[in-house]
């Protein structure tokens, strides 16, 4: 009996053990998500146009071919060139910048990484609150600093657009005169040339084009997968079937 | 029907008769084909757990062929790894479909080779006379983790660095300066660079294949041998039909065959639905940190193995002593190899044994499960104290087992096994 009462209470030990286990950490800084969809054709190309205007001069895609970029968004390659391609690089040649990284790494003290993968590494709702969270810092030495990611070395690259932001803090003054600050939200100190609803559209199409660069045959494999799921029902209901009649005779 | 067409009919018959006896007459054809096939006699009650092991099977070729295909196309060099493999999801046709398999294929290999030797825990697969189909099970797993391990530098990404890093430097802990000179000698350098590479590239491609081929051929000839295990524990081979043929057996070829087929398609819909529809599978299968070149200045901000590891690797963080940690994690996957030894139960099956056996196998598949969850984890001081509770239920199942196995009380195991035709 009182072997039995140690097992059960071994058993109820690791049932116990459970919940504190499955534990979730708390998310690290609340994300926006960036709702956006890849089967948007013209929410991709407006993507490609801003990725190409505001983000190609620092940024490389070193693994995206223009000719790709065409054939996947439903342009043809002449407009591709003539809209997307700018500093005399051929169609089949992939999105290189032509700034030496060791410049880069002086100007800015890093170098701007490669935005080919860098949604699938950091994820989409994370890249879609990046660049809406810059706010004026003048300790930068870009005048700006990120909530997303702080000290962050880019500049604010969407200024025009978005205007500036400036951080909202809440907190008090104690009797050493320190003030604790907490950061509570950010307000548009001065206002760009989009509305904030239209700010929101922008970054979620080039978001959305990143997301698609990251893995350009998303929308393919998804058709391809059905059509394979398709074929294994069928190929399933003949081998059941043909399983149950071998399997007739063994009692 | 004329008598020229029946007269052709017989011909063609003939000469296939005779091309099957000119190569029977100099290579054992038909001899091996029965005897591993169509007169090779399965117990008849097997059941769900019994898909594993062919499915195992399944999952092997489906990586040697990816692998080839990859192969042709990737560059085992720090300055192009990461280029070639994204070249491939890119610019290779069809390069993002076998890539797709072959990284969703080391998992499904874990996933399946798991159930396959929860299976054998279950029904006492391991137990007389059946002990080095168990070894030679064994020594497939060790092959297939060092495979894993070593594949998973291959696309250089920064996840694929600092897991190397991490895991080759566990050597290191081993005490009068052996460690460190056995963790350079593993790596040719003095940190993770192209010649490692080179040289994992050379195991994952060429040896440690060749030796999981091996050790399948001898785990399938040491099974063949002494008979299939079924969810009874029933020798078949005990009672024989006036033909000689266990009773409650029947031909491997063409009644398992089949059923193995609708287990391969169940087993393809779900291995297709991860590849075409979730091929990083949330971060588990492909891990984000991955798609981030490999940068030796740059630690990625949390390092965890892939799934498959993260059991040992929970264990080695929940142990404070680095040394003690190494040697526990490698205690807890070579304490399977004397399993054979550590039952003392009279019965094989979980079906005829007592609650106490039930007891410890449920708290160690839940001990595994929950530990492979805490090697995901930060190890803050609640998951830590968590890890260490679930690893002394882990060792607790392997080293009190010639205890609780004997005293143990078992059901009489009957004379057949138990089959309800459909």
């Amino acid at each position: 009996m009182r072997i039995k009462k140690i097992f059960l209470g071994l058993a109820a030990g690791t049932l116990a053990a459970l919940p504190a286990a499955l534990w979730a950490a708390a998310p690290a800084g609340a994300l926006q998500p960036a709702n956006n969809d890849v089967s948007n054709q013209a929410s991709l190309q407006r993507g490609a146009r801003n990725f190409v205007n505001y983000c190609l001069g620092c940024h490389s895609a070193r693994y995206v071919r223009y000719n790709r970029i065409a054939a996947d968004l439903g342009l043809t390659e002449a407009q591709v060139e003539e809209n997307l391609m700018f500093t005399g690089e051929r169609v089949h040649d992939t999105m290189e910048i032509a700034m030496n990284r060791e410049d880069a790494a002086r100007w800015f003290g890093t170098v701007p990484p490669d935005l080919s993968l860098i949604a699938r590494s950091r994820g989409t709702d994370y890249l879609y609150s990046f660049l809406k969270s810059f706010y004026l810092d003048p300790s930068r030495p870009t005048g700006v600093n990120n909530v997303v990611m702080p000290m962050t070395a880019m500049p604010h690259v969407l200024w025009d657009l978005q205007g500036y932001q400036q951080a909202v803090y809440e907190g008090e003054t104690d009797a050493s005169g320190n003030v604790e600050k907490r950061f509570k939200t950010l307000e548009l100190a001065q206002p760009g040339t989009m509305s904030p609803q239209e700010f929101d559209q922008f970054v979620r199409d080039t978001v959305n084009f990143l997301d698609y660069i990251g893995e350009p045959m998303q929308l393919e494999r998804r058709s391809l997968g059905l059509r394979v799921l398709a074929f294994l029902l069928v190929f399933f209901l003949f081998a059941y079937f043909l399983k149950k009649e071998y399997w007739k005779d063994v009692k | 029907m004329s008598a020229a067409q029946s007269s052709n009919v017989s011909a063609a018959e003939s000469r296939k008769g005779s091309l099957t006896a000119w190569i029977d007459a100099r290579f054992p054809m038909t001899r091996m084909f029965k005897e591993h096939a169509s007169e090779y006699y399965a117990p008849k009650n097997f059941n769900f757990w019994y898909y594993f092991g062919s499915l195992a099977l399944v999952v092997l070729v489906i990586q040697i062929v990816t692998g080839i295909f990859l192969t042709m196309n990737y560059k085992p060099s720090a300055e192009d790894a990461f280029a070639s493999v994204e070249y491939i999801m890119r610019d290779v046709d069809w390069g993002w479909l076998i890539r797709y398999m072959h990284s969703t294929g080391a998992s499904a290999f874990f996933i399946v080779v798991y159930l396959h030797m929860f299976r054998g825990l279950m029904y006492g697969s391991y137990k007389n006379p059946r002990e080095l189909i168990w070894i030679f099970g064994m020594l497939i797993y060790l092959c297939l983790m060092a495979e894993a391990f070593f594949g998973y530098l291959l696309p250089w990404g920064n996840m694929s660095y600092w897991g190397a890093q991490v895991i080759v430097s566990l050597f290191g802990a081993i005490p009068f300066g052996i460690g460190e000179v056995l963790v350079d000698w593993i790596r040719g350098d003095y940190y993770i660079s192209d010649i490692t590479l080179n040289r994992f590239f050379a195991l994952h491609v060429i040896a440690l294949p060749l030796a999981l081929v091996f050790l399948v051929i001898a785990h399938i000839l040491a099974l063949h041998e002494v008979g299939s295990n079924n969810p009874d524990g029933v020798e078949i081979k005990k009672l024989k039909g006036p033909d000689g043929r266990p009773v409650d057996g029947i031909p491997f070829h063409p009644y398992y065959t089949v059923k193995d087929l609708v287990g391969f398609i169940v087993f393809a819909a779900l291995f297709a639905s991860v590849v075409f529809f979730a091929p990083e599978m949330g971060g588990y299968f492909l891990e984000h940190a991955n798609f981030d070149p490999a940068d030796p200045l740059l630690t990625p901000e949390h390092i965890a193995p892939v799934w498959y590891f993260t059991p040992y690797y929970a264990i080695l963080r929940a142990v404070p002593n680095k040394l003690l940690g190494v040697v526990l994690m490698g205690a807890a996957v070579l304490i399977f190899f004397f399993l054979p030894w550590l039952d003392r139960a009279k019965v094989k099956s979980i079906r005829y044994r007592g609650w106490i056996f039930k007891t410890f196998l449920f708290a160690f598949a839940t001990s595994f499960i929950a530990l492979g969850y805490l090697g995901l984890q930060p190890a803050t001081e609640g998951y830590t104290l968590a890890a260490r509770v679930f690893t002394v239920v882990y060792f607790a199942f392997f080293l009190l087992m010639p205890w609780y196995s004997k005293i143990d009380k078992t059901k009489p195991v009957p004379d057949r096994v138990t089959y309800h035709a459909h």
